[in-house]
């Protein structure tokens, strides 16, 4: 294809997006297009399947059946978020094993929120009011993205994160009417959730380097402090229902902006999380490499067995 | 209160409880995104028809003691369950193994307790049955697949089968209260199951290559409250907010 025909075809393809088209695996795509939602997609997929473990470490020891069968659920649906994030980026010519690849050398990237400990029931709680929360004012947006089968993916995924931050938050809310003991609980998780919380909101505008770009494809629809800014502001007076506090002194509602002014994020500590260095980012890789390793001979064995009943198929059939 | 009743309803979810407990340590762990699901699936459903079984449970008992009381503050030699349900996921292998050895049971008792005169037991039966037929299709798929698989798989299989099965003989022992409900006609007779449970099992195994165990040693003691000693490990997560937190709701 000539230079003038590429650029004839970037031209027509960004114009299909400005009209707000979708972008289907068939369609001819810049590559740069491709590369960025691969690593978008599958950077989804993979928080997905890590967030499951921080949840995961409550199952056995949830404090009713109902709350057992409904973290159950929760961290169920969490793998079936990454099974259909997963096909969607197959659909851009990338297989799941090379994706899993790129997670367990750690080339690949997932939310750093999932390196912190969940240390008491209250985090099941924190976890879907917050960070369930967070997820969701990331994800909106995304149900209009360019890419048809990532936004018909996320059309799903939001449904169902809804669900689960109400769940977190009727967590919270049984703690903060229980005992005092309860209530610290629930305090205590906010205390150690709601910084991270923040973070899962991105750099800010001037550090994050993505940013123009998916503008552009709708990848964003909000820049990262907008987001954050209206997840503060969404969460402020649930806290206040609650009856917790927001650790942040600097926090103060501003009249004039109609929006929370909010102290200063660390984001040294951010990036030390995003870098590898966080709590538990050793932990969670070495429990997702470890189940991929142990189950090598498991996976070979269902390999091994398709084919020969394939074999016996094509020997009843001559 | 109805005690033979109340001790036959907790015979019965004892086992579900355990093994889904079981299953949910898995979760998240699994071999593949698909069994992951599935094995959460299947978590699920025991643990649902566990809260019917339980909550029937606490109404028969009648003093106050909710499904939660039920299932989360008895002592170790209170609980009822089969020892082949508590043996631990070692591998797939044996999650497969004790998963089959358990579905194949589970199915023909639940076939048998929709004929019971309680009405109540009757219905949780109807309503499981479905799930627990998805379970034994799994789970016999998966001793297929294994089985018939590599030569490491067979041998892994082989492996867990040989040694889960030594805890099959006690799913049809009748207890005291077994017994008692069997002549009302609420419970089931399980030794009436026996021979058909070890064809079924036995044709299965055979399909996917795997050799029937010859061992005539088995090991009893779940359903007179007697575990293995992976047993008191499983209840401490368990019970661990319910010990440590006592009297509040979640």
């Amino acid at each position: 294809m000539s230079e003038e025909q590429i650029k004839n075809l970037e031209e027509q393809f960004e114009a299909r997006i400005a009209r707000d088209e979708k972008i289907e695996p068939k369609d001819w795509m810049p590559e740069k297009y491709r590369q960025t939602h691969i690593r978008q997609i599958s950077q989804h997929a993979h928080s997905e399947i890590v967030g499951m473990l921080p949840e995961g470490n409550w199952i056995t020891r949830a404090p009713s059946l109902r709350r057992k069968v409904a973290l159950l659920a929760k961290v169920q649906d969490e793998a079936g978020h990454g099974l259909y994030l997963y096909s969607a980026c197959e659909t851009l010519g990338i297989s799941r094993d090379v994706l899993y690849e790129q997670l367990h050398s750690g080339k690949a990237k997932y939310s750093s929120i999932f390196n912190y400990p969940t240390v008491t029931w209250a985090d099941m709680g924190a976890i879907g009011w917050l960070v369930d929360g967070a997820a969701i004012i990331n994800q909106v947006p995304l149900c209009s993205t360019s890419f048809g089968p990532y936004a018909r993916a996320m059309v799903r995924v939001c449904k169902e994160e809804s669900f689960h931050q109400r769940q977190g938050y009727e967590i919270m809310l049984k703690l903060c009417n229980g005992t005092p003991e309860q209530k610290e609980m629930a305090q205590d998780a906010l205390n150690r959730w709601w910084w991270p919380s923040l973070m899962m909101l991105g750099p800010t505008d001037d550090a994050s380097v993505h940013t123009e770009q998916s503008m552009k494809w709708k990848l964003k629809r909000k820049t990262n402090d907008e987001l954050r800014q209206q997840f503060i502001d969404q969460t402020v007076p649930q806290a206040d229902i609650l009856g917790l506090t927001i650790p942040d002194p600097d926090l103060k509602w501003n009249e004039e902006r109609g929006s929370y002014d909010f102290g200063e994020i660390d984001w040294d500590e951010f990036w030390q999380v995003v870098k590898g260095h966080g709590p538990c980012n050793k932990e969670r890789m070495k429990a997702r490499v470890g189940a991929w390793e142990r189950g090598e001979w498991v996976r070979d064995a269902a390999m091994a067995y398709a084919e020969k009943q394939q074999e016996r198929k094509e020997k009843q059939a001559v | 209160m109805k005690e033979n009743l109340y001790q036959y309803i907790l015979g019965i979810a004892d086992n579900s409880l355990i093994l889904g407990q079981r299953l949910g340590e898995l979760c998240g762990h699994g071999p593949s995104l698909e069994t992951d699901i599935a094995c959460t699936n299947i978590s699920l459903d025991l643990l649902g028809q566990v809260r019917n079984y339980y909550q029937y449970a606490a109404k028969i008992a009648n003093d106050g003691r909710t499904e939660d009381d039920i299932a989360m503050l008895r002592n170790e030699r209170e609980y009822l369950n089969v020892l082949l349900v508590e043996q631990p996921n070692t591998d797939f292998g044996y999650i497969i193994a004790r998963q089959f050895l358990f579905d194949v049971y589970h199915l023909m008792f639940l076939n048998e307790l929709q004929k019971s005169n309680d009405l109540t037991l009757s219905a949780i039966a109807t309503k499981s049955i479905k799930e627990v037929s998805y379970h034994q299709r799994f789970s016999s798929d998966w001793i297929k697949r294994l089985g018939d698989g590599t030569e490491e798989s067979r041998s892994r299989i082989q492996s867990a089968i040989d040694e889960l099965w030594t805890y099959t003989d006690e799913l049809f022992h009748l207890t005291e209260a077994d017994e008692v409900m069997v002549s009302e006609g609420i419970g089931v007779d399980v030794t009436k199951l026996k021979e058909h449970y070890y064809k079924k099992v036995n044709d299965i195994l055979e399909e996917a290559t795997i050799q029937v165990p010859e061992s005539k040693y088995f090991q009893k003691g779940g359903k007179k409250g007697i575990h293995t000693e992976h047993m008191g490990y499983i209840l401490t997560d368990l019970q661990y907010m319910q010990r440590t937190y006592p009297n509040m709701e979640w």
